[in-house]
């Protein structure tokens, strides 16, 4: 069973841009529009070191993290050869122009993930 | 086998055809069934660590480049030890020594080349041997335990690496060279001598000059001695002929195809016989030259690789090379035109005792070539100055100690990475270890930068220990290091060069990213994370006013108008003009700090005041509540004009070094350029505002300014070059501002300053800022006329493009931000910046959670 939920408009993300959804716990959700609006949801993690993937820049089906630079595929959240990780994907429907993601998946994948921190230099467990 | 796919049919199993077929199988895995006889009953191995092996200092099992589960793995039928004795056209069959027979609708010739045997009385004796393959090394391996004398013919490349590898198996080895000195062919006679003495002193014997008339059998049949021109003989249990190859040619001259010192191809690796058949490797001339070095092989396999899979795009024009021995402890290295001659002028400089010798090749103010023993560090670098055709009178002076005496503080410990312990760290941008560099090359079969770059992130940061990876590729993969002199490609996007592109975007005057995709065949419809904010870079500084900023194709700094920190969130550093500030200023930043619990507050190199850990939903508040105008810290863009205090106060300060940095930063903030940039300006000798080291640095001398260019602090040190002594602040305004357009119309995107002058020449700078008094005032004005009107991208939202839908999630609320943001915030803030008072915005219902 699917508990599909209305998050936004496909106009309310910028064509090759990204959005955030935000959750009660983990990391947040980013939404991304490819230039043939496409809308593909992933962690907002990459599998790295747990950089924001939706500050990244979008192209073609993929978006390169702004940290480091791995580049993710949008659809399968794998990173770019020879780089390995693989983030989680969220599934996508659009109905009626609106964005939706389940929202069990909202709930539950990914929140145990650790979030990147500041401060002295730790390495992220994947 | 599918009916509906192409046949594509090897000849020849080494490493520049299994390459080709690596690259075809990435672009275009189900084109063909592939079918591959290879002579040898090995699958492809590394040839090039066939002297290592020798040595005794690598195993064969560690040079198999792809296991025979590779070919099953991609469906290809293999045919080992099974030569292609016949090729038929007419049919298009090859047909093998067994009498195998398979059938191709391309074909593609690899069959590398053969060594070539003197032609003397006794060459057909057992124990006289080439030195091409693993049968060739085996049966080194297994004389070396049975007999004591061994002979190399050829002073070569080749047969040092032979002899020193018999040596360290035990036998008496004497190299036989008909020339005066060895490796004729890359070294020059001094070099070549220091050589032989370094090689005499471990235990070769030499006889130079020598001719070799016979080899004497004993009665079995087996080689016993070598006998000279003039009668002398020699033992010799054991002959190696090394004294060249010859690209394998037979099988393709009795198929009716014409070769000429090497199966002859096209630019694209087609014989000019049948364009259905390919040859590439050791047995193909291309444009007259057979290569033997892999990194050239590969470069043509790419691009045999890309016509095979019908894309028709790609030719090969040509390698340069250079050339390493892979005799562990000698080093020598040698590239382009090492002899040199009439019209070149030679710096030299020689220390037999030390066994050192460097000799440079000098032709109309360009290295043409250069010849080092016993200290080859600097060999990668003198290659790229060759292939780049740089001009080299500024460095003329110091080019001979090298790079590291033109400012290079990167590596200056560990310029030799032969001497470096596994452990020890070669890139220190990626935390990436020698150890772990060499297993990858290893592993992986990587042959260039490029790849080592991709699979180690070595030296795919900064770039400063990019020599010493390069050395670790020669030791380790054995590539003797070679190269295109092509320009480089933007990305893998397209083919075109940064120069081209910025050429296209003046010339055509394109004003839309999607045009230059289009005019300029970009291979991918949106471009990349690299190649988009190069361009964007070049639409906006070619075209002010016309070209429209894409927000999109800039990185998430230029974005979001704020420094991204490796926890997400952002520093915001407020623009101080000169590095001045007031009290009121520093207590709002003090109460922007505790209003939006800032964790961490630090003056940075460039005076300014940074406040590092802001919330991305909290970035516009703080710049609001602040006030303060936009740092540009974030940005490649005029970051900061440092300056000292100069004669207002300083009781040594000969001018008013503060105004003048305030005056210059005025006037050229918000200019965005290739790469950041960084001015400063001290009021007196003393230099207290470090302008030796920044992009343009002003020195104030008590009868005007001086002004220096291209200095850098970062990376490679690199101190500024003198440009002009101006009277008047007027002056430094007008020269700074020219300086400046001239490197924004013609940098590249992120080459820094320094590169920028150092790729034009300082000459060409002085030509348009010195001599060309118009022009000069030109540029100025130009830059004037950019920066007119542009938008504070703190505050002049819209004009500036900022997405304010990017501060705030789309939907549901962060567990840590209860307090202040929704979606709908978002609206609020876009109305804030048609008027509004963003300090007096309530704050917002919560929305969804999830």
């Amino acid at each position: 069973m699917s508990n599909w939920i209305s998050i936004c408009a496909v106009e309310d993300i910028p064509v090759l841009g990204s959005r955030r959804v935000a959750r009660r716990q983990g990391p947040q959700v980013a939404l991304f529009r490819t230039a043939d609006d496409q809308v593909h949801a992933l962690l907002d993690r990459c599998p790295h070191k747990a950089g924001p993937l939706s500050q990244g820049i979008v192209f073609g089906n993929a978006v390169a993290c702004p940290l480091h630079n791995w580049t993710i595929a949008l659809d399968s959240g794998c990173a770019r050869e020879p780089d390995e990780g693989r983030t989680p994907v969220f599934r996508v429907r659009i109905v009626d122009g609106q964005v939706q993601l389940d929202g069990d998946e909202l709930a539950t994948l990914g929140t145990d993930l650790p979030l990147a921190q500041a401060g002295p230099c730790t390495r992220v467990a994947c | 086998m599918s009916p509906t796919r192409m046949k594509l049919v090897m000849v020849g199993n080494g490493m520049a055809g299994v390459r080709t077929l690596e690259e075809l199988l990435k672009i275009a895995p189900d084109l063909y069934d592939i079918t591959v006889f290879g002579a040898e009953p090995h699958p492809n191995y590394n040839r090039i660590l066939l002297s290592p092996v020798l040595a005794g200092e690598q195993t064969l099992d560690e040079i198999v480049l792809n296991p025979l589960s590779w070919y099953e793995g991609h469906g290809i039928r293999l045919h080992l030890g099974n030569a292609v004795t016949r090729i038929d056209r007419v049919r298009r069959v090859v047909v093998a020594a067994d009498g195998t027979e398979a059938g191709y609708d391309r074909l593609l010739i690899a069959t590398g080349s053969t060594p070539f045997i003197l032609p003397v009385p006794g060459k057909d004796l057992d124990g006289v041997i080439g030195y091409r393959d693993i049968t060739d090394t085996n049966t080194m391996i297994e004389a070396a335990t049975r007999y004591r004398h061994a002979v190399v013919i050829g002073g070569g490349l080749l047969g040092l690496e032979a002899a020193n590898g018999l040596m360290l198996r035990g036998m008496r080895v004497t190299v036989v060279h008909i020339g005066d000195w060895l490796m004729e062919r890359q070294l020059d006679d001094q070099a070549g001598d220091l050589l032989r003495k370094s090689l005499q002193d471990r235990g070769l014997r030499f006889r130079m000059g020598a001719q070799t008339e016979a080899l004497i059998g004993d009665r079995d049949g087996r080689v016993m001695a070598v006998r000279f021109k003039g009668g002398e003989e020699i033992p010799a249990d054991l002959v190696v002929m090394a004294a060249g190859i010859r690209p394998a040619t037979a099988l393709a001259e009795s198929a009716g195809l014409h070769c000429q010192r090497g199966i002859v191809v096209t630019d694209t690796l087609q014989t000019v016989t049948d364009p259905r058949v390919y040859a590439v490797g050791e047995c193909a001339a291309h444009r007259g030259i057979a290569y033997g070095l892999v990194a050239p092989l590969f470069e043509q396999g790419k691009v045999c690789a890309n016509h095979l899979a019908q894309f028709g795009i790609g030719r090969y024009l040509g390698s340069q090379t250079s050339t390493k021995l892979k005799v562990t402890g000698i080093d020598l290295f040698s590239a382009g035109d090492f002899m040199g001659g009439d019209g070149t002028e030679e710096i030299v400089m020689s220390d037999p005792f030390a066994g050192v010798y460097k000799k440079l090749v000098i032709q109309d103010d360009r290295l043409v070539g250069a010849c080092l023993y016993g200290d080859t560090v600097d060999g990668g670098w003198y290659f790229k100055l060759l292939r780049e055709g740089r001009r080299i009178a500024d460095i003329r002076d110091k080019l001979m100690f090298g790079e590291s005496n033109i400012g290079d503080v990167g590596h200056q410990g560990q310029s030799r990475a032969a001497a470096m312990a596994d452990g020890d760290e070669v890139c220190g941008c990626n935390g990436v270890t020698k150890g772990a560099i060499c297993k990858a090359i290893k592993d992986k079969g990587l042959f260039t930068l490029e790849e080592v770059r991709k699979h180690t992130k070595a030296s795919a940061s900064c770039g400063s220990c990019t020599g010493l990876v390069e050395q670790l590729l020669m030791f380790t993969a054995g590539g003797d290091y070679s190269s295109t002199p092509k320009k480089k490609a933007i990305c893998a996007c397209t083919e075109h060069s940064h120069q081209d592109v910025r050429d296209a975007i003046v010339a055509q005057r394109l004003v839309r990213m999607a045009d230059v995709f289009k005019r300029l065949d970009w291979r991918t419809p949106d471009g990349c994370a690299t190649c988009r904010p190069a361009l964007n870079y070049y639409l906006i500084s070619s075209w002010p006013k016309e070209a429209v900023d894409d927000p999109q194709s800039r990185f998430i700094n230029e974005r979001s108008h704020a420094n991204i920190q490796k926890d997400g969130t952002y520093s915001v550093i407020p623009r101080m003009w000169g590095g001045e500030t007031t009290a009121d200023e520093l207590r709002r930043i003090a109460d922007a700090v505790d209003k939006y619990k800032i964790p961490t507050v630090k003056v940075t190199g460039g005076q300014r005041i940074d406040l590092l850990g802001v919330r991305k939903e909290d970035l516009v508040h703080v710049w609001k509540d602040i006030g303060m105008p936009s740092g540009h810290a974030y940005a490649k863009a005029l970051r900061t004009v440092k300056t000292c205090v100069g004669s207002e106060w300083c009781r040594m300060g000969t001018q008013d070094s503060t105004q003048m940095g305030k005056d210059l930063e005025r006037a050229m903030w918000r200019m965005y350029a290739p790469h950041k940039v960084k001015f400063a300006v001290s009021g007196c000798p003393r230099n207290c505002a470090e302008a030796g080291i920044k992009d343009v640095g002003i020195i104030g001398v008590d009868s005007g300014w001086e002004m220096y260019v291209a200095g850098n602090g970062g990376i490679k040190t690199e101190v500024a070059h003198f440009l002009v002594k101006l009277k008047t602040a007027r002056e430094v305004l007008e020269y700074t501002g020219a300086f400046m357009q001239l490197y924004r119309k013609e940098g590249w995107y992120l080459e820094r300053t320094v590169h920028y002058v150092s790729r034009v020449g300082l000459d060409h700078v002085k030509r348009r800022i010195l001599d060309d008094a118009a022009g000069r005032q030109a540029l100025w004005a130009e830059l004037q006329h950019a920066l007119d009107g542009e938008p504070d991208p703190w505050f002049e939202f819209a004009k500036a493009q900022v997405d304010l839908r990017q501060f705030e999630p789309v939907a549901g609320m962060t567990a840590s931000a209860a307090t202040t943001a929704t979606a709908a915030v978002a609206s609020t803030l876009a109305a804030t910046a048609a008027g509004a008072d963003a300090r007096s915005i309530p704050a917002a219902p919560v929305g969804d959670t999830f």
